[in-house]
């Protein structure tokens, strides 16, 4: 059907179990996509939902937009390709710490600077579920329950809000998946800001990491308004608990889109390689003349 | 053009109205092509000599084919241009060169391999370049000298490589005046001085030439109107793709395939279509795949470290089966190899790449024109089964430049098949007889769904179950196998009980071959294969029906289509086999030669 009629959170959902375990804090997150996708109010054919690998990168099958799951850490890329081929889709990429920050972290920092205009979810629980418990980028060095790193990983762990500023993001809102319909906001106003935004959920998982159910107590609401330019931005988030909830830095950069006509077809180009012959002998012959 | 300057310096060579004339006395006779080499260190300008001298041919009604030879420094290393002029169409590099001219021989050792000579060929250095190489002097070729650098300071401003163009083109038959009307049609209003000093500078080359010995002329060429392009391979490619429907183009510069991107970044930007330069080649494709996801016809260019990254998102887009288009323009391998020269030897990681049971198109132009049509196959073919192609050009198509013949078009590239609107249940992945199912495109309602490289239901949803996996394997296999290709899988030429198998851009001097061997009455016929996956076995029956020895010819030291040939194909009892890493090309002489073995033991 067309979706002209007002759909609820629950339209946006489809009818798949997630894989997810009891207690996820991505569940949470799910729901809170659906309500601002639900108050977005774009018909579900107008949206697109790119996922790369691991438990939250299993999103798109929960819900019934358009959807590609991907490889392992290329949700970025293929989202911009989506959005560049088509600019009147509302496309948002989702993903976990691993995928968007190890495997992927180059095309975050580069998404940053690219600045199409999408919206990245980054659910972040410090850890890789889906293999069972390794360490994530965003894992503290003295977490050593892994057994891959028995003595903890001894490297400093990557800060979404900082890499993010350094690369040039346009938009940055940190939510927990604990507080849905604050999720919800933040995701809405990340689809509605220009340009590239990156919601950073602090989701976690009880199962490898149960010492985060701890998170709700520990999360707190930023008092301030968004910071707007990077120095200020940096300087203000310099000492920041990575527990800072709300719109964090929201800056007005032009979205990135090639302007293109269509004056032209393929065939006014291969007429560019044709050959004058004649003429230009003819030419040369009467400056001998 | 300044019609008033031509006059006043007064040229001495007489042109027909085509610009050619008979050859005078004292004169080798016409030929049907002649071969010349202009080199030097990067920047002296041989590349630019050799570019306007291909385009003088052109203009004076004959085809031709310029490839490069360079060292990897962008400036100050080796560089020669090596064109073959011809009075037909050339697709070929010649036994050796009839003319080679040294700007200098600074980096002459570079590629001196590259640049065979004959007792015939004549060699013209500059005496203040210092002494010729031994190795060019043990070819028994003719020295002589031309003083390159001191005609070009008689000219304010002038330069070496408009004097040896001057004199290349006057000992070739192609006049001075033409050279003239070529560099003014290019340098436009604003190079008034700039073209005063050249041609005065070529003008110079030109007399100097007539006291040089003689070297073969071009013959008379077509006088019968027909089109002709000057156009390289990596621009066909990038036109091929513009015809072909690609609107999408992601990708991260590489050698040498960065001229496809260059060619079509301001081509998309005015046929409503947009580039994208990607921080690296996984971004490429996937960005790349998510435009083509998004119902947009996309397609990537790279070398094969580039195809190397690319690999795992391909098996992707085989899974979701989405079609894409990957242009792999071959070079030295593995690792950073040779960059700048050419290699067929990304044949392997083509065809046997991907993991998993991955059914995928893999084309190869066989000429440079053929890249157009190649290209546009390539699209159409990837759209219309919905999965990804690859299409293995090389740097010796790539970077080469050609007079031709222009490609006849193929047929437009069919719109994807789509489903109906508004389905209750729609399954993206739904078996069908021929394998393709209904790929609807985000924006059209009521068909959402996600596009997944885990093994899927027809549906499209997750599922590790057996049933499912054999369904979509079979599925995606049917696709490929059960699909008429039709007659473009292979050129075929010829007659006989010998077959010359071979494929891109070794297929020139392997069908120059099998005409000079029919020529001196020996039967050969020539398969190129333009169509490497899916293998097309049944056709390469008929088409080996009769033969009773093979011989295949590639540009691998690993004899990878060799190999490829005999994992998929019957061939004949009696196979032997001409297969040479690059950089070096394979000369039509050298395949003459082996068939010339066969023809003694009839």
């Amino acid at each position: 059907m067309n979706d002209m009629a007002v759909l609820t959170a629950s339209d946006f959902k489809s009818d798949t179990k997630p894989i997810w375990c009891p207690g996820c804090g991505d569940f949470s997150v799910l729901t809170a996509l659906t309500k601002a996708l639900a108050e977005l109010a774009r018909p579900r054919e107008q949206v697109a939902l790119i996922s790369g690998i691991g438990c939250s990168s299993r999103i798109p099958a929960y819900t019934r937009v358009y959807g590609l799951h991907g490889v392992h850490g290329r949700a970025l890329a293929v989202a911009a390709g989506v959005k560049l081929a088509n600019p009147d889709l509302t496309v948002i990429a989702a993903g976990g710490d691993g995928d968007g920050l190890s495997i992927g972290g180059n095309h975050f920092l580069h998404a940053c600077r690219r600045n199409v205009d999408m919206t990245y979810v980054l659910m972040d629980n410090q850890v890789y579920g889906m293999t069972k418990g390794q360490a994530s980028p965003t894992t503290a060095p003295e977490w050593c329950e892994s057994k891959l790193t028995p003595h903890g990983t001894g490297v400093s762990p990557v800060a979404p809000l900082h890499l993010a500023l350094a690369s040039g993001v346009n938009f940055f809102a940190r939510g927990f998946a604990g507080k849905p319909n604050e999720l919800a906001a933040l995701i809405l106003a990340g689809i509605a800001h220009p340009g590239f935004s990156v919601i950073h959920v602090l989701s976690p998982c009880v199962t490898f990491r149960p010492e985060q159910r701890g998170w709700k107590s520990v999360v707190h609401a930023s008092d301030a308004p968004p910071a707007s330019d990077p120095a200020e931005a940096l300087a203000r988030y310099a000492g920041d608990d990575g527990f800072t909830t709300g719109i964090l830095y929201q800056a007005d950069r032009a979205p990135f889109l090639p302007a293109h006509t269509s004056d032209l077809t393929a065939e006014d180009f291969a007429a560019g390689f044709a050959v004058r012959g004649g003429e230009m002998a003819a030419v040369a012959d009467r400056g001998q003349a | 053009m300044d019609a008033d300057h031509i006059e006043q310096t007064a040229p001495h060579i007489a042109m027909t109205d085509a610009g050619w004339r008979a050859p005078g006395a004292g004169e080798q006779p016409a030929t049907g092509s002649v071969s010349l080499a202009v080199l030097g260190s990067g920047g002296a300008g041989s590349m630019r000599a050799g570019e306007i001298l291909l385009e003088v041919a052109a203009e004076a009604g004959f085809f031709g084919l310029m490839t490069r030879s360079m060292g990897p420094q962008i400036r100050g290393g080796e560089a020669a241009a090596l064109l073959r002029l011809s009075t037909a169409p050339v697709s070929s590099p010649d036994d050796h060169f009839d003319l080679l001219i040294a700007l200098d021989w600074g980096n002459f050792a570079g590629f001196a391999a590259e640049l065979p000579l004959a007792p015939g060929s004549l060699v013209l250095t500059d005496p203040a370049e210092g002494e010729v190489p031994a190795t060019v002097l043990a070819s028994g070729a003719r020295i002589a000298q031309l003083p390159l650098k001191e005609l070009a300071r008689k000219v304010a401003n002038g330069r070496t490589n408009m004097v040896a163009l001057g004199a290349a083109a006057a000992l070739i038959g192609l006049p001075a005046e033409l050279v003239v009307a070529v560099l003014a049609s290019q340098f436009g209003r604003k190079g008034e001085a700039v073209l005063a000093a050249s041609a005065a500078a070529l003008r110079l080359g030109a007399e100097a030439a007539t006291g040089l010995p003689a070297v073969p002329r071009l013959g008379a060429p077509r006088q019968d109107g027909a089109a002709r392009w000057n156009i390289s391979g990596n621009q066909a490619t990038g036109l091929g793709a513009l015809k072909g429907g690609v609107k999408f183009v992601a990708a991260y510069p590489i050698t040498p395939a960065t001229e496809v991107l260059e060619w079509l970044a301001p081509a998309l930007e005015k046929t409503g279509g947009r580039l994208v330069q990607a921080e690296d080649e996984l971004a490429a494709i996937n960005m790349t795949i998510g435009a083509s996801f998004a119902g947009t016809p996309s397609l990537t260019a790279t070398s094969g470290p580039g195809l190397a990254l690319m690999v795992e998102a391909l098996g992707l887009a085989v899974a979701s089966e989405t079609p894409l288009v990957v242009v792999d323009v071959m070079r030295g391998g593995p690792s950073t190899g040779i960059p700048t020269k050419s290699e067929q030897t990304d044949l392997n990681i083509a065809v046997y790449g991907l993991h998993g049971d991955a059914p995928h198109l893999v084309l190869a132009p066989n000429a440079v024109g053929d890249c157009l049509s190649t290209a546009h196959w390539a699209v159409s073919l990837a759209e219309t089964l919905q999965t990804p192609a690859i299409v293995l050009s090389d740097q010796a198509l790539g970077q080469s430049r050609a007079i031709l013949a222009p490609p006849a078009p193929l047929p437009a590239t069919a719109p994807r098949l789509t489903p109906v609107p508004d389905q209750v249940e729609y399954n993206r992945y739904a078996v069908t007889e021929s394998g393709v199912s209904p790929m609807a495109i985000p924006g059209m309602p009521g068909t959402a769904y996600v596009a997944d490289g885990l093994e899927h239901t027809e549906r499209g949803t997750p599922s590790a179950q057996a049933a499912a996996h054999q369904t979509q394997l079979d599925k995606r296999a049917r696709k490929l196998d059960g699909f008429d290709f039709g007659a473009r899988w292979a050129d075929l030429e010829g007659e006989g009980d010998i077959a010359l198998i071979t494929w891109g851009s070794v297929t020139g001097p392997a069908r120059e071959a099998a005409e000079r061997a029919r020529a001196r009455g020996q039967r050969v016929r020539l398969i190129s294969l333009r169509l490497l996956l899916p293998a097309q076995p049944e056709k390469m029956h008929a088409a080996l029906a009769g033969v009773r020895r093979a011989l295949v010819v590639e540009q691998s030291h690993g004899r990878q289509f060799h190999k490829y040939l005999r994992s998929f194909y019957d061939l004949p009892a009696e196979v032997a086999v001409i297969a040479r890493p690059g950089p070096l090309p394979i000369r039509p002489a050298e395949i003459l030669e082996r068939l010339a073995a066969w023809e003694s033991v009839r």
